[in-house]
C-alpha cells in the first residue's frame, strides 16, 4: 500500500507546481526577496522547483532603508550561493525627490507600494511572487494563489475568480500583473518545520540574541536610523528575537532565550499570539490594514 | 514519516451556524490564539454584543463585517498532534453552487451542516449535489443546534434516515457517510464529546477528521502527469540533462516504466524520476517531481505523460458536465479557452443538452428549447477542441477529467467541467 505524502512533502510539491506552472505560462516573473524567512522559503522552494537548472527569474527587494544589517548581509549572500539577480527599488529614492513623504509614525511599511508597482512596471514583470500565507492574517486567507491585479496594482476581492482543483487560470490583459503566493497554505510552524528539516540558513536576528530594545505600544523595538526611544522610554539589554522581519520602525522582537530550531519550534508551538500580533505595528493601525493595503496594491 | 494532511470543505446554508462551528473547531484544538481571541472580543463590544460572535474569526473582509456576510472561500488552518487540516469554508447563500464547488474540488471529506430544528431542506439537496458530482470521497452531515431540541433522540434518527437516503440516491457508499449530532455553540460533539448524548456512540467531529483515511483514491489510479516545464540545464556536466517537470496526477511511476506522451502517442520508457533531493524509487500522486526518459523525443508543456498499459482517450468531442460559475449565461456555439491539465486549447461548446434540477435531484432537458446554462447551473454539453485532448471520465480520475472554461477577452473562469458524466441520479 502506497503512503499519502506527509504534510510539509504535500506542501512543498503544491508550492512547486506553482513556481513551475508560473514558469510555464508567464513571461517575465520575479520573486520578492526582503532576505526574511519567508521570502527566504520561496527561494529555496523555487530553487528545487527548477533543479538542476537555475531559477528562470530574477529577485526584486523593496528597501524600506529601515534595514537590519545581519538582513541585508543575509539577502546578498543568498543571491550569490544560487547565482540569482537581484533587483532593488529603494523607498529612500522616492522620499528623497518628493515623491513620498515620511510617515508621522516613521513607518516605512506602507510607503512600499509605490516603488512596487513602478519597479513591475518598469520591468514589466507580469507575475510576482510573495511569500504571504492564508494563516497569518484574516484578508489573506480569502485571497486566491494566483491573484489578478488591475492596471493600477489593486487587488479586488469581489472579483476574484474561482480557483479550482489545481488549474490556475492566470490570464491578464495588457498592463495588468498576477501576485502569485505559493506558500499560500503553509502555517508559520510549517514554515519552522521545514526549515529545519531542508537546514535552510537564515538571518542571525530569527535566533535569539542579546540587543537594547526599549518598549513602544507593548513591542519590543530597536533603534536605528528610522529614531529611538522617546524621552520616556527606557532602553533596556534583553535577549530578544524576531519572528518576523519588516521594516525596522515596525518590527517587534519578542523576548526569547531560543537559540536552535528546536527551541523555537517549541517556543511557537506554545505561542499564545500570532507573529503578526506579537510582532507588526503596521497590522495593528485598524481592524482592516492589511485589507485595505491590499487593495492599494501591497503584496 | 511526519503528521499528514487533509483538507476537508464546509457546506452549509446561511444560519446554520457553520461559521460558529469553524470559529469552535479552531478555538477547542487552540489554533486561535491570545491576540485573535481579544480582536473579537473588541469586535463583539464594539457591535453590542454581550458574548463573543466567534465567526467574527471567519469573516475576514470589511464588507463581511459590515454586512454581516461571508463572500468568498476562506481557508482556515488547525492541527492537532496527529494530523494537519486545510479547511475550505465556503459560503451558503449566493453563489452557493460558484463556492461551493470551488471548496470541494481539493477536498477530501466535506462537512455539510443542517440546523436541527429544520432537518434537511432544499439547500442541503443542492450541496450535497454538488459534492456528489464533484466525487468528494468522504461527507459528513453535522446536525448542528441540538441543544435547542432538547438533544431528542428521534429527530435527529429521522434527519438521520433521510440523509442516508439522500445520499444513497447521490451515489455515495454508506461507508463514506458519517452523521454527526452536535451542537457548536455550546461545543456537544465538535472536539468534546456530550454528555447530552448518551445514545449517540459514534466519533465527534474532530475524532472523525482525526481518523478518515487520507490517502487520496487518485494514488490506486493508472499513472498521469501533465508535462509543466522542460528542464534542460544546459551545463558543461550536464549537458545532455533533458527532464520533464511536473506534478503526478494520478497513480504511481518508477523507471522502467513504459509511458506513453499524449496527445501523440509516442511510446518510451522512464529512465529516472527525479527531485532536488536526488532520485526516488518510485513518485506518487500528488509528489512534484521530474522525469527523464530513454529516448529523445519532442516534449513540451502541455504535453501528458501516462501509463502505456491504461491510456485516456484522446478527442476532438468531449461529452462534459459543466457547473456554470459566469455572471453572463453560457452563449451556445460560443468560442471559449478550455485549459486541461497544463494544456489550454480553443474550444466551441454546444447549446446545453440538459440541466440538473438539484430540487428534484432529476435531469431536465434542454433540446429544442431556448433555454442555457446560467449562473450556478450544472447541465450537459458537447465541446469541440481545436487540438485533441487526452482526457479521463471524471468518475475514474479527476485530475484528468477536469477542466476549466474561460472567456477570451476578460479572461475570467466561466465553467468547472467534468468529462463524462460524474453524477448518476437514480
Amino acid at each position: 500500500m502506497t503512503q499519502a505524502l506527509d504534510a510539509l512533502d504535500a506542501l512543498e510539491s503544491e508550492s512547486i507546481h506553482i513556481f513551475r506552472e508560473v514558469a510555464g505560462e508567464f513571461d517575465r516573473p520575479v520573486i520578492l526577496f526582503s532576505g526574511g524567512k519567508d521570502s527566504t522559503l520561496l527561494v529555496h522552494l523555487a530553487v528545487k522547483a527548477f533543479a538542476p537548472a537555475p531559477v528562470p527569474f530574477p529577485l526584486l527587494h523593496v528597501d524600506t532603508g529601515h534595514n537590519f544589517d545581519e538582513v541585508i548581509e543575509f539577502r546578498d549572500a543568498v543571491v550569490e550561493r544560487f547565482g540569482l539577480r537581484l533587483e532593488v527599488a529603494e523607498v529612500q529614492d522616492y522620499i528623497d525627490d518628493g515623491r513620498l513623504v515620511e510617515r508621522a509614525d516613521g513607518t516605512r511599511n506602507p510607503l512600499q507600494t509605490q516603488p512596487l508597482l513602478d519597479a513591475i512596471v518598469d520591468n514589466r514583470f507580469d507575475a510576482v511572487f510573495g511569500g504571504g500565507r492564508r494563516d497569518e492574517e484574516r484578508a489573506r486567507a480569502k485571497e486566491r494563489i494566483i491573484s489578478l491585479r488591475d492596471a493600477f496594482g489593486r487587488w479586488d476581492p469581489r472579483k476574484q475568480r474561482p480557483e479550482l482543483w489545481n488549474l490556475y487560470n492566470g490570464r491578464h490583459a495588457p498592463g495588468e500583473h498576477v501576485r502569485v503566493f505559493p506558500i499560500s497554505n503553509w502555517t508559520e510552524l510549517d514554515v519552522w518545520r521545514y526549515i529545519q528539516r531542508e537546514g535552510i540558513e537564515l538571518p542571525s536576528i530569527y535566533y535569539a540574541h542579546r540587543r537594547a530594545v526599549y518598549k513602544r505600544d507593548g513591542m519590543w523595538l530597536a533603534s536605528g536610523p528610522w529614531g529611538g526611544p522617546r524621552p520616556t522610554e527606557t532602553v533596556e539589554e534583553l535577549s530578544v528575537r524576531y519572528r518576523t522581519v519588516g521594516d525596522g520602525s515596525c518590527t517587534g522582537a519578542v523576548e526569547s532565550t531560543a537559540t536552535t530550531l528546536d527551541e523555537i519550534i517549541a517556543e511557537v508551538t506554545a505561542s499564545r499570539l500570532t507573529e503578526r500580533g506579537a510582532t507588526r505595528a503596521d497590522d495593528r493601525l485598524s481592524e482592516a490594514a492589511m485589507e485595505d493595503r491590499k487593495r492599494e496594491g501591497y503584496f | 514519516m511526519g503528521k499528514d494532511l487533509l483538507r476537508f470543505a464546509t457546506a452549509g446554508s446561511v444560519d446554520d451556524g457553520k461559521s460558529t462551528l469553524v470559529g469552535r473547531l479552531l478555538y477547542d484544538t487552540k489554533s486561535v490564539l491570545a491576540d485573535q481571541i481579544e480582536a473579537v472580543h473588541r469586535a463583539s463590544v464594539d457591535k453590542g454584543l454581550s458574548t463573543p460572535d466567534l465567526s467574527l474569526l471567519v469573516d475576514g473582509l470589511r464588507a463581511e463585517r459590515e454586512q454581516g456576510i461571508t463572500i468568498d472561500v476562506a481557508y482556515r488552518y488547525f492541527g492537532t498532534p496527529t494530523r494537519e487540516f486545510v479547511l475550505a469554508d465556503t459560503p451558503g447563500h449566493v453563489q452557493y453552487t460558484r463556492n461551493t464547488v470551488t471548496g470541494a474540488s481539493t477536498a477530501e471529506l466535506a462537512v455539510l451542516l443542517v440546523d436541527a430544528r429544520n432537518g434537511i431542506v432544499e439547500q442541503t439537496r443542492r450541496h450535497a449535489t454538488v459534492l456528489a458530482l464533484l466525487r468528494v470521497p468522504r461527507l459528513v452531515l453535522a446536525i448542528n443546534k441540538i441543544d435547542l431540541i432538547g438533544y431528542d433522540e428521534e429527530s435527529l434518527r429521522t434527519i438521520e434516515k433521510a440523509f442516508l437516503a439522500l445520499a444513497k440516491s447521490l451515489g455515495f457508499a454508506d461507508e463514506a457517510v458519517q452523521v454527526i449530532p452536535l451542537s457548536a455553540l455550546v461545543g456537544d460533539n465538535v472536539v468534546e464529546r456530550s454528555s447530552q448524548t448518551p445514545w449517540y456512540t459514534g466519533p465527534t467531529l474532530l475524532e472523525h477528521l482525526e481518523s478518515v483515511p487520507v490517502v487520496g483514491p487518485e494514488v490506486a489510479k493508472p499513472f498521469r502527469m501533465p508535462v509543466q516545464y522542460v528542464i534542460r540545464p544546459r551545463t558543461e556536466e550536464l549537458h545532455d540533462y533533458r527532464g520533464y517537470a511536473g506534478q503526478i496526477a494520478a497513480g504511481t511511476v518508477k523507471p522502467g516504466d513504459a509511458v506513453v506522451v499524449l496527445p501523440e502517442g509516442r511510446p518510451t520508457t522512464v529512465t529516472h524520476v527525479d527531485t532536488a533531493d536526488g532520485p526516488l524509487v518510485e513518485g506518487t500522486a500528488g509528489r512534484s517531481v521530474t522525469i527523464r526518459l530513454a529516448d529523445d523525443i519532442d516534449i513540451s508543456r502541455g504535453d501528458l505523460l501516462v501509463a502505456a498499459a491504461a491510456q485516456p482517450t484522446v478527442t476532438n468531442e468531449i461529452d462534459a458536465t459543466l457547473c456554470w460559475l459566469g455572471d453572463k449565461p453560457l452563449r451556445p456555439n460560443a468560442r471559449l479557452l478550455l485549459k486541461h491539465g497544463t494544456r489550454t486549447t480553443q474550444v466551441i461548446v454546444g447549446a446545453p443538452d440538459s440541466r440538473i434540477d438539484t430540487d428534484t435531484l432529476t435531469e431536465v432537458s434542454l433540446v429544442d428549447t431556448a433555454e442555457t446554462l446560467s449562473l450556478n447551473d450544472i447541465g450537459r454539453v458537447t465541446v469541440r477542441t481545436a487540438d485533441p485532448l487526452p482526457v479521463d471520465e471524471y468518475a475514474d480520475i479527476r485530475a484528468t477529467g477536469s477542466f476549466l472554461l474561460i472567456d477570451p477577452p476578460s479572461g475570467n473562469t466561466l465553467a468547472a467541467g467534468l468529462v463524462g458524466t460524474p453524477l448518476t441520479l437514480s
